[in-house]
């Protein structure tokens, strides 16, 4: 599995194809600005709370990427954590979404102006509804991932989640059902390792090296990345994500990664400087090897800004939903 | 007849068979044992999970949201309660993506006292369960009407949370299930599991109809004119027994078996109360916070001045747990003796 990789060397040309380096920096681009305007609405009080997730971009770009958009089980699913707004990008949603949900209007097209922002839920995209409780989304996975093994093909099931709250029950219980002999089944596992809580702190939470290695005990396939790098998590996700669709089993993959504007709105939402900034470091890769000019990639953080501003401008301006409406969909009709 | 366990068997089968049922599981449902109370023996789909009752909820979501139609149980109600977000979390689903996602999902779990089950064996779960919007309740007090309702269930786009009353698993309906055979010893032979070595057996399923009764009916359970009784499980069959006993001292009670607690017949409620003028419900949850408070404090909002006496609540006293001496289960969940007191001294009371 764990072949060396030039990439780490910075003098080493980069691995992947120029336009998928565009494209990964575009969307990581369009994700940290769309992020920035929501950090901005809620402070222009647009909003009542922002969380999200700047810093992640190299990770959850990729990500999206990756998938097998669709509806079904016969595309991935995704069991998604609340800063995954990139991922979300990178699977074709378009950012006025996002600053919807932000403004808790009636055109919000995940939840209808119920829920907080980046709680992402598109079933014609097989993102299960993001919910606020911890973990949740450990203890659901293996079903979809059951009814995809059983469909046959080669979909598999995404889940991610932050480090902290890996000390859920629900963790394990996702470590256990997806590992048993009887019916392993095609699970990526993702942890997403800020080293925090909210406020607490790494060394306060556990004590394993690495969160991956709790993987090892239930024979898992494992293995921890420097998710602040987007080639880096291209290509271990890539090779991740086909061991979990031909093998039908699981892994489990943590990948290091920054919080660039502290936890949420609850703790400020401001730009925290000493954690690395993955957008910055990529940009200063591909200015070196030439795949973008500094001018490129400003003109690129400008048309995204003004497409962004439009759009919150937009946003504004639509109506809230009604109030009539707290009774619509308690129930599915049958159809 | 066949006794609840056996229609819940049966219902799982025919649904397995005919309504898309894909999952069966839960802990010690798959073979061989095929669920502790044998709910689930002989089932081409029922499976064994991990002790684990957050996954078995997690994966009933996960599997539903994919499409399959699962049927989890929690092999007994005072273990669902550690799973008690999951279950506001399905039953919010559909309603927090703006009816975008369903769930298509039946937990079955015993509820109930009545096998000296002490602490941990005897709790109930309605009051906890009627708090968590978006899903559907039911609760059979009969055989037949828990496969009717179990068949309903398996056709629900919604998460339907199946109580089983364990005092009356083993108690033989007396209507037949549609397609069971005349011959009690027959349907056990056919669908109940040997003792000993199971390794070869195949159940012998009989030629199942489609019954259901629809979530949300109510039954009259017995006609009266002077006071409304309305319970559901254990305390049902209870009810009956007190309103026979009370009518050879000329007081005429009707009996509502609920059957559904959400949605529930308050059409049949209001009909029944604004002819007698009294009602009392009747339930074995804590008494504090009890679900058949709701049901009174509706009576009081919407039918005084048809009551000639103030609604009453018999339901379980409000301690922490069921005492395994017979004596202390007995002073703790409504009697017989408890609901007979109960209603003729709501039949006489006057303003
Ligand atoms: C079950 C639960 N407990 C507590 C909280 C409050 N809470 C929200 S985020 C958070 C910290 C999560 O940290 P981590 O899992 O590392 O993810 P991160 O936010 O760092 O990405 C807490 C405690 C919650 N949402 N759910």
């Amino acid at each position: 599995m764990s072949r060396p990789r030039l990439i780490k060397e910075a003098s080493a040309p980069l691995p992947l194809d120029r336009e998928l380096l565009i494209r990964i920096h575009d969307l990581m681009v369009k994700a940290r600005v769309l992020e920035e305007r929501l950090i901005q609405m809620y402070k222009q009080g647009h909003g009542y709370f922002w969380i999200g997730g700047p810093g992640e971009e190299a990770f959850n770009v990729p990500l999206g990427l990756l998938m097998k958009v669709g509806q079904g089980p016969a595309y991935d699913f995704l069991h998604a954590h609340y800063r995954q707004s990139a991922t979300l990008l990178a699977m074709g949603e378009e950012p006025i979404g996002a600053l919807r949900q932000m403004k808790n209007t009636a055109s919000d097209p995940y939840s209808g102006g119920r829920n907080f922002a980046g709680h992402f839920s598109i079933r014609a995209k097989n993102v299960v509804p993001v919910s606020s409780p911890i973990e949740v989304q450990y203890a659901m996975a293996p079903g979809t991932a059951l009814a995809q093994k059983r469909l046959g093909g080669d979909s598999i099931t995404i889940v991610t989640g932050g480090d902290a709250g890996t000390a859920e029950g629900d963790f394990a219980s996702c470590l256990v059902w997806c590992s048993r002999p009887a019916e392993p089944l095609p699970v990526l596992m993702i942890v997403t390792n800020n080293k925090w809580g909210i406020s607490t702190s790494g060394a306060e939470q556990h004590g394993e090296q690495r969160v991956a290695d709790r993987g090892r005990a239930f024979g898992i396939q494992c293995k921890t990345i420097n998710g602040n790098d987007p080639v880096e998590a291209y290509q271990e996700l890539k090779e991740a994500m086909a061991y979990v669709r031909k093998e039908r089993r699981p892994f489990l993959l943590e990948a290091n990664v920054s919080r660039l504007y502290g936890h949420s709105s609850a703790s400020g939402a401001n730009l925290v400087t000493e954690e690395v900034d993955c957008l910055k470091q990529f940009e200063a890769r591909l200015e070196q090897d030439g795949v973008l000019t500094r001018q490129q990639m400003d003109d690129t953080r400008n048309r995204y800004a003004e497409d962004m501003a439009a759009a919150a401008r937009l946003v504004r301006d639509e109506p809230l939903p009604a109030p009539e409406t707290i009774w619509n969909h308690i129930y599915a009709e049958k159809k | 007849m066949a006794n609840m366990a056996q229609a819940i068997r049966m219902a799982l089968h025919y649904a397995e068979e005919n309504l898309g049922v894909t999952d069966i599981f839960g802990e010690d449902v798959g073979a061989p044992l095929g669920g502790v109370f044998t709910c689930t023996q002989g089932l081409k789909t029922a499976w064994n999970s991990p002790l684990d009752e957050r996954g078995i909820i997690g994966m009933a979501m996960g599997l539903a949201m994919a499409g399959s139609r699962p049927v989890a149980e929690i092999q007994f109600c005072d273990y669902v309660y550690n799973t008690i977000d999951l279950l506001k979390l399905a039953g919010n689903t559909c309603w927090a993506s703006n009816g975008d996602w369903n769930m298509p999902m039946v937990v079955r779990t015993p509820v109930g006292s009545g096998i000296r089950g002490s602490m941990y064996h005897s709790h109930s779960f309605d009051a906890t369960m009627t708090h968590i919007p978006g899903w559907k309740i039911v609760m059979p007090s009969t055989p037949l009407d828990a496969y009717g309702l179990l068949i309903s269930a398996c056709q629900e786009p919604n998460p339907v949370m199946f109580l089983e009353p364990k005092a009356l698993l083993r108690v033989k309906g007396e209507e037949r299930i549609p397609g069971e055979p005349d011959d009690d010893r027959a349907l056990s032979k056919m669908i109940d599991a040997p003792l000993g070595d199971r390794s070869q057996w195949r159940p012998q399923w009989p030629n199942l109809e489609a019954f259901a009764i629809p979530i949300g009916k109510g039954k009259i359970v017995r006609e009266g004119t002077q006071l409304t009784v309305v319970s559901y499980g254990r305390t049902l069959p209870l009810c009956v027994k007190a309103a026979a006993a009370l009518a050879d001292e000329g007081i005429s009670a009707e009996v509502i078996d609920l059957r559904s607690l959400w949605p529930y017949d308050w059409e049949m409620i209001q009909a029944s109360v604004q002819k007698t003028g009294r009602v009392l419900y009747v339930n074995e949850d804590t008494e504090v916070t009890n679900f058949g408070e709701h049901l009174v404090r509706r009576t009081v909002d919407e039918l005084f001045y048809s009551l000639l006496a103030p609604p009453k609540l018999l339901a379980g006293k409000f301690i922490p747990g069921i005492g395994l001496a017979d004596t202390l289960e007995m002073a703790s969940v409504p009697q017989l003796g408890d609901i007979t007191e109960a209603m003729r001294a709501l039949a006489v009371q006057q303003p």
